[in-house]
């Protein structure tokens, strides 16, 4: 067991709950974006970007820092959050998502927006460009850790299986994938639209270790990412179990809010309900 | 004709490269004998990687192995790598503006023996509705090789296709070749052919073959498709006043669909087009005669010419 101090989990679970303000507050303001997938990766994004990845906003081209690639694009608010109360961007900027001229596109793309590693939006790019990645730092350092995001969606495609191939092939221990695995999707819920179960097996299967978490954990997330990185021979798959629209009563598990706008009334209680949640 | 195969040039030109840039890795889907990528596997096992049939993955392996300062050569048949990856080359390579260079090799109808599914003949028109991509087409061995170090060294996307056959030799020792710049193979005053690829070298037989009915034709090599040369388009069809463009493709979005998209918006002119007229051809007994059986011929270039010629103001 790796220690981790209750002021870090304090700390970290403060992060996640601006992060779900934030994408409420800009998927509200937009008029689009897709708040579930969002609020079901939070608690992930607030322990990478705020405790375990080696990463410096001041220097956002760092050769060393850690990637992180958001495979499952459409969470692209929660991102920006992370991204932004990091300091890659200032806190504004966020109300500018989606227009004319705004570094925030819809979907994370690389060239415009400070942080983002690479443009995301089809799913089932990410696990394939993560071993790429890999095989280049062996190639012609500097070392560092890929970390990639992927959903259930990303899941179903055939790439992201391709890319499972390849990381078992060349062994790709420099790859942790954080699967957010909550068992919804735009149609419905995944082990209806097209069942991936026994996943756990099935990553087995292709050569990986496979970490099973409850995603909202944040203990359990820093501990599935400290042991992770202690595992030098394969990839990892850490698959985190989550709620989709976790921490908005109406929201979770639902399908309809994958890509929904809160109306008024909505969006009034969904903020009060995410200003008075504690894990 | 040259002695080798289209491929083979580029094989070895892409193994002595290899030398010379130790940035440089090679990744090809299970076909490395056939495109033969194989010559750099042998010299530089460490910087070559093999996906298997795995052709959207090879691509995003590319892309991961850009985005960590390689310039990865991806490599394996035109139609699968244009049309299985074809969103990964729009979203991560095109889009996202990555460094990755996408070689599609037994391009057109070269792949004679295994028939339609084989052939790449829409792949032009794929690649050049990608923002960011570069074009290219060598017209012979000469250019294959050159291109190479073009390639490695352009910042950003790249596809070029190469022929699986042995195609005639267009340019001698001295021949250089840039991105975005067309060559005068041939002068001539009547008419211009425009070629790529493996019909340059029949755009000359057939010009020989007009000059001896007193048509003065000229030549222009189109090597590089996008960005298009389009001041060598416009003075040609200025002096000359009608153009056939000559492609191993469909006549829909290739080389003559960037020339009529020039030539209308600049300057206006008669032109015809030789390629495959919206159809998927059949097997044939080698590449020549299958060229010659689906409008691929020199005569068919000179046919063309013939017709244009009528049509001049």
């Amino acid at each position: 067991m790796h220690d981790h101090p209750e002021s870090l989990i304090r700390e970290l679970q403060k992060r996640a709950r601006q992060i779900r303000l934030d994408v409420l507050d800009m998927v509200y303001r937009r008029g689009a974006g897709h708040p579930g997938g969002s609020f079901s990766c939070a608690d992930m994004l607030a322990a990478l970007y705020f405790h375990h990845l080696k990463i410096d906003p001041a220097r956002p081209d760092w050769p060393e820092r850690d990637r992180f690639l958001l495979s499952k694009g459409h969470a692209a608010a929660a991102l920006y959050s992370a991204l932004a109360q990091r300091g890659f961007f200032p806190i504004e900027d966020l109300q500018h998502w989606g227009h004319l001229g705004a570094h925030l596109q819809g979907h994370p793309d690389r060239l415009k927006t400070p942080g983002v590693e690479m443009s995301s939006g089809f799913l089932g790019h990410g696990l394939s460009i993560a071993v790429g990645m890999a095989l280049a730092q062996r190639l012609h350092g500097p070392r560092y850790h890929i970390y990639v995001m992927m959903s259930d969606g990303d899941m179903q495609s055939g790439v992201a299986w391709e890319g499972a191939l390849a990381a078992a092939k060349f062994k790709t221990s420099e790859v942790t994938v954080l699967m957010d695995y909550n068992d919804v999707q735009l149609d419905g819920p995944t082990h209806d639209i097209m069942p991936l179960e026994p996943l756990a097996n099935k990553w087995r299967a292709f050569g990986f270790a496979v970490i099973e978490i409850n995603g909202h954990d944040l203990r359990q997330i820093l501990e599935a990412l400290d042991t992770a990185l202690e595992i030098h021979s394969l990839p990892t798959v850490i698959i985190a179990h989550t709620t989709k629209g976790k921490g908005v009563s109406f929201m979770e598990n639902s399908a309809k809010w994958h890509g929904a706008v809160p109306n008024e009334a909505e969006y009034a209680r969904a903020r009060a309900e995410l200003k008075g949640y504690v894990l | 004709m040259s002695e080798i195969p289209q491929r083979q040039a580029y094989g070895i030109a892409l193994a002595d490269y290899g030398a010379i840039n130790p940035q440089v890795v090679v990744l090809d889907a299970d076909v490395s004998s056939s495109t033969l990528t194989k010559y750099f596997a042998e010299r530089f096992p460490g910087r070559f990687f093999n996906l298997g049939v795995t052709e959207a993955s090879m691509v995003n392996v590319g892309v991961g192995l850009a985005l960590g300062g390689a310039i990865p050569f991806v490599n394996t048949f035109a139609a699968l790598l244009t049309l299985r990856a074809c969103e990964q080359i729009r979203t991560c390579v095109a889009y996202a503006c990555t460094n990755v260079k996408l070689i599609g090799g037994y391009a057109g109808l070269s792949d004679y023996k295994d028939g339609p599914t084989h052939f790449a003949t829409n792949d032009v028109a794929l690649m050049r509705a990608m923002p960011n991509m570069v074009v290219l087409a060598p017209a012979d061995n000469t250019e294959a090789a050159l291109l190479v170090p073009v390639i490695a060294e352009h910042e950003g996307p790249v596809y070029m296709r190469i022929s699986r056959a042995a195609v005639p030799d267009v340019f001698g020792n001295g021949h250089t070749v840039r991105i975005g710049q067309g060559t005068l193979v041939r002068p001539g005053n009547d008419v211009t052919i425009i070629g790529s690829g493996s019909m340059v070298g029949r755009c000359v037989q057939a010009a020989e073959l007009l000059a001896k009915e007193g048509i003065s034709a000229r030549v222009l090599s189109m090597t590089s498709i996008k960005p298009l040369d389009v001041e060598l388009v416009c003075q040609a069809a200025e002096e000359t006043g009608a153009l056939v463009t000559a492609e191993d493709h469909t006549i829909l979005g290739g080389l003559g669909s960037a020339v009529a998209e020039a030539l209308a918006e600049r300057c206006p002119t008669p032109i015809e087009f030789v390629g495959l007229k919206d159809t998927f051809a059949e097997t044939g007994p080698d590449p020549d005669t299958l060229m010659d059986a689906w409008g691929l011929a020199v005569s068919d270039v000179a046919a063309a010419v013939r017709r244009v010629l009528q049509r001049k103001r």
